[in-house]
């Protein structure tokens, strides 16, 4: 047989940690990717990266508990199984980054250092100041140079995933790209291809993402055939700073390191932040949430500012929607050494010392919970068999997806400082089960018929051509975006309604058909990056209308996905009788609940109709019971009385 | 009236100064673009602007310039050029800032000491290779669990943190007199493969460069990075290695990320005396 490849589209942590593990199995690799990978946006990641540690562990954290917090933040909306191994690696994987030089912030003594993070109660966190996905990132890169210099991996970078080649038994063969210098189109034979391409926050005009975060190559796919799922849940971050080209992250780390968020007492007090005393300030995440106060997850925190700034009218400026994130009591010399990397991109875009002054924050759209549908191999005791090339495969054999652009790890709603967990887990796990996937092939797919590859270029040079000898004068791409990002935002963000995303997906509709007569400006053959854009573009369609879809359809609150008419009410009986009894019927309701939607949504492509079809995949909860999430919200410790009465009553009940 | 004032406030526009070139080995040409004024915009927004409409300043339609940006908060280092003559990153550039210096006008150009792509676009594949030349790894056994990393104290962590900052932005290497540029074109008879590898073994034989130099005191310094000191040392006094810095002291000025590279020269300066001290006696 022919040597066999895999092809890895996107250099980020996931598909650096793939790289360089295959490199190590001895696999011949190569790693496509928009931009030289040291660039991917794995480097904007802030905060940090959670495991439970020696040191929490004696505090009475544990792998399960972690497991536990993750499940239980996410609203319960994962498979249970890959979240526990994820966890169980946790430990592992700070150690192997510890190893590869990434300079974790230290404690006096010289060990890895651990701040707080949203959605638990254990200081997890490891840190390299606040740029560790940056960090993470280099060490990775280093790596991948070095089997790079070894000759075990080949870069391809300036590339455009175009799509997968798939054989006539619907087995992925390799992919097609194009060079972005070039515009050369040519086809990558693989034995495996792995979608590490991150998430897809340019749907939204503007966010925390990063400009190539469009979602293409995971669109290209889902329009290929592979499944799509829980596209609903886009977690909107509770703090960033508003521009005019992008919504700049404050990582959630601030708040982990003691930032504390709150309005003035008096609408738009026109007093400098520091002059208002203690009294008159609202710490309204504190006082709402006792027991997680700032450190609430996000979801939660993002609702409670925006229901501060819009239902109660006490954002900070008249004009602006915005809350104080203060930083301003903690010591100048531990924000320096724990959270420079933001406050220097605070100082430098805002032109305000946020050491000083308290910094003026807004949710912004951040990170993708879901993605493209993944299976996973379980084993009996609840973990994933190592090893198996079932993990992490999308629907389509040999088509693999890795971090966030798969779905698999944070159900409705993530914790901060999971997600470098996921993508470096996704990397590592993976590669084991693709050397047991490659050795199961008969033949290599350098071995397959030519023609098999040649017609998906020409099919790609094909929709180029078309796309360039379209008239001038039509509809602009950038224009376009920027409405879309404005529906988008608008309907399926913070706070949904049905008729407002019945609008919403009537215009995407409508806005897509406009895009076909998309005019391009450059119809040159070099360097086209109106080209590209206009591309992108043409694939975020199917994605919007996935979320649009999954998110009409989805009548309950769960996580990122809040419909207020469908919120679970508040105790408000006066007698502890009375709201006994409305806690117990809260709980029942609950229960109804997830009975009806405590599920995946599964989204299939329709090429001919140019339409989503949802469907509907139970969740595997066999570890941890659901039950209620309340993070200590007050007046909710009855419904967990009656609930932990109720599952006692149950338990009872078994024979 | 408010409506008014919006629209007076629209009308208020700036001139921007693009040096263009739409290939490798094509001149190169100035154009000038009228831009409406918005508060908060950086040069990157002023780009976006330009890529939807793309007509000069005198009404002409051209293509949209092309650039390189991804993160737009500093930290991917893609968006490198040189605005108003100083090279730094676009995303930074804030348009109240340098129109403070320049009322009116901004100029950007591409990074000269590299060959341009197209426009504002360079390739800097050289400074890669530079990463490369100096072993810029950790040579770890491998990726299975081996336990806890070597205990580092909080002093060399804070050491090491800045220099572990670079991101490979190449405005250090614009501003050094000793980066010369050098552009290479695919011969005729010879594959892809061929042209790279002779791309690489012509940017070794050239200057490093002092992000490459940092690099090697990074990893110098680490606890199990310096079981390969020698072989970095061996780099740096290789041809294009550390003797061919002038000591201008131009990259830390511009370094977007305050990264002590002078000290980390210096550095690096004494330990390569003493490692070809040391080769010597060993002959």
């Amino acid at each position: 047989m022919a040597r066999q490849r895999v092809m890895v589209v996107g250099g980020g942590l996931a598909g650096l940690s793939a790289a360089m593990k295959l490199a190590e199995l001895g696999i011949d690799v190569d790693v496509m990717s928009l931009t030289p990978v040291k660039r991917s946006h794995s480097v904007c990641a802030q905060g940090g990266i959670n495991s439970c540690s020696d040191q929490t562990r004696q505090a009475g954290d544990s792998e399960w508990k972690h497991f536990d917090d993750t499940v239980y933040g996410g609203d319960f909306l994962q498979h249970q199984p890959p979240v526990k191994e994820m966890a169980y690696w946790a430990p592992k994987i700070i150690n192997l980054m510890d190893r590869l030089g990434v300079t974790f912030n230290r404690t006096t003594e010289g060990f890895i250092d651990r701040r707080r993070f949203g959605g638990t109660l254990y200081k997890r966190t490891a840190f390299a100041g606040a740029t560790t996905g940056q960090q993470l990132l280099y060490a990775l890169d280093e790596q991948v140079r070095r089997w790079e210099v070894a000759g075990k991996v080949r870069k391809y970078e300036h590339w455009d995933f175009l799509g997968p080649v798939l054989d006539n038994h619907g087995v992925c063969r390799g992919c097609v790209g194009q060079d972005l210098v070039s515009m050369e189109i040519r086809a990558f034979p693989a034995d495996a291809v792995l979608i590490a391409s991150g998430g897809c926050g340019l749907l939204y005009g503007r966010s925390t993402n990063s400009v190539m975060c469009t979602g293409s190559a995971v669109s290209r796919c889902f329009q290929a055939g592979a499944k799509y799922a829980n596209g609903e849940f886009i977690q909107v971050h509770p703090t960033a700073v508003p521009g005019a080209d992008k919504l700049r992250l404050m990582s959630e780390s601030a708040r982990g390191e003691g930032g504390r968020v709150w309005v003035p007492r008096t609408p738009q007090d026109p007093r400098n932040p520091r002059d208002i005393p203690e009294s008159e300030r609202y710490y309204f995440l504190e006082e709402r949430y006792p027991q997680y106060g700032n450190l609430v997850p996000r979801d939660i925190a993002t609702r409670e500012i925006f229901d501060i700034c819009i239902n109660e009218g006490l954002s900070v400026e008249k004009g602006r929607q915005c809350v104080y994130l203060d930083l301003t009591h903690i010591p100048r010399q531990e924000l320096d050494r724990k959270l420079g990397g933001i406050l220097e991109i605070y100082e430098k875009f805002q032109g305000v010392d946020p050491r000083v002054t308290p910094m003026k924050i807004f949710p912004a759209v951040h990170y993708s919970m879901g993605g493209l549908w993944v299976d996973y191999d379980r084993t009996a005791d609840g973990g994933l068999r190592s090893a198996s090339p079932t993990n992490m495969v999308t629907n389509l054999p040999g088509l693999y997806a890795l971090g966030e652009c798969n779905y698999q790890y944070h159900g409705a709603n993530r914790l901060g400082a999971n997600s470098l967990l996921s993508c470096i887990f996704d990397g590592l796990f993976a590669a084991p089960g693709l050397e047991v996937w490659l050795s199961s092939r008969a033949t290599a797919a350098a071995e397959a018929p030519a023609s098999l590859f040649e017609s998906e270029v020409r099919r790609q040079q094909a929709c180029q051509q078309e796309l360039i000898r379209r008239p001038a004068g039509g509809e602009n791409p950038y224009l376009l975006h920027q409405t879309l990002g404005e529906v988008m935002t608008k309907a399926a963000t913070v706070v949904r309604r049905n008729p407002q995303l019945r609008d919403a997906l009537r215009e995407v509709e409508e806005l897509a058909a406009r895009a076909k007569r998309c005019a391009l400006a450059d119809t040159g053959q070099w360097t086209n990056q109106n080209l590209v854009f206009t591309r992108a573009l043409l694939d975020m369609f199917p994605l919007a209308q996935t979320i649009l879809r999954g998110a009409l359809a989805r009548d309950e609150c769960r996580g990122a996905h809040y419909k207020p008419e469908f919120a679970m009410p508040h105790l408000t009986g006066e007698t502890t009788a009375q709201r006994r009894a409305e806690a117990d019927a809260w709980c029942t309701r609950f229960d109804e609940n997830n009975r009806r939607w405590l599920k995946s949504t599964v989204a299939v492509w329709q090429p001919r109709e140019e339409s989503v079809q949802l469907s509907y995949e139970d969740v595997d909860t066999s570890l941890i019971p659901p039950r209620p999430r309340l993070y200590g919200l007050v007046g909710a410790a009855l419904i967990e009385e009656v609930w932990n009465q109720r599952v006692t009553a149950q338990l009872a009940r078994v024979p | 009236m408010a409506e008014n004032h919006r629209e007076g406030e629209a009308a208020k526009t700036f001139d921007v100064r693009i040096l263009r070139q739409a290939g490798p080995g094509q001149a190169s040409y100035w154009e000038r673009h009228r831009v409406s004024y918005e508060p908060d915009m950086n040069v990157i927004s002023v780009l976006q602007k330009i890529a939807a409409h793309p007509r000069t300043a005198d009404g002409q339609d051209v293509t949209p310039v092309a650039w390189d940006c991804n993160c737009l908060e500093e930290v991917c280092g893609s968006c490198t050029m040189v605005i108003n003559g100083r090279v730094r990153q676009a995303c930074s550039a804030l348009v109240d800032r340098l129109l403070e210096q320049h009322p009116d006008e901004i100029e950007l150009r591409p990074a000269s000491t590299f060959p341009v792509v197209r426009d504002l676009v360079v390739d800097r594949g050289r400074l890669f290779q530079a990463l490369k030349k100096v072993t810029a790894w950790v040579a770890v056994d491998g990726y299975y669990d081996r336990g806890e990393g070597p205990p580092q104290s909080q002093e060399e962590q804070e050491q090491l943190y800045p220099l572990s900052h670079c991101m490979s932005c190449g405005c250090c290497l614009e501003a050094c007199p000793q980066y010369a540029r050098v552009e290479l074109t695919r011969g005729v008879d010879e594959s892809p493969e061929e042209f790279v590898q002779r791309q690489a073994e012509t940017y070794d034989r050239l200057f490093l460069g002092p992000h490459a130099i940092s690099q090697v005191i990074l990893f110098n310094s680490h606890p199990t990075g310096r079981h390969m000191s020698s072989l970095r040392l061996d780099a740096l006094i290789a041809e294009g290695g550390i003797q061919l810095c002038g000591n201008a002291q131009n990259c830390v000025a511009v370094c977007p990320k305050d990264i002590p590279l002078t000290t980390s020269i210096a550095r690096a300066g004494r330990a390569a005396t003493v490692h070809a001290l040391r080769k010597w006696f060993d002959v």
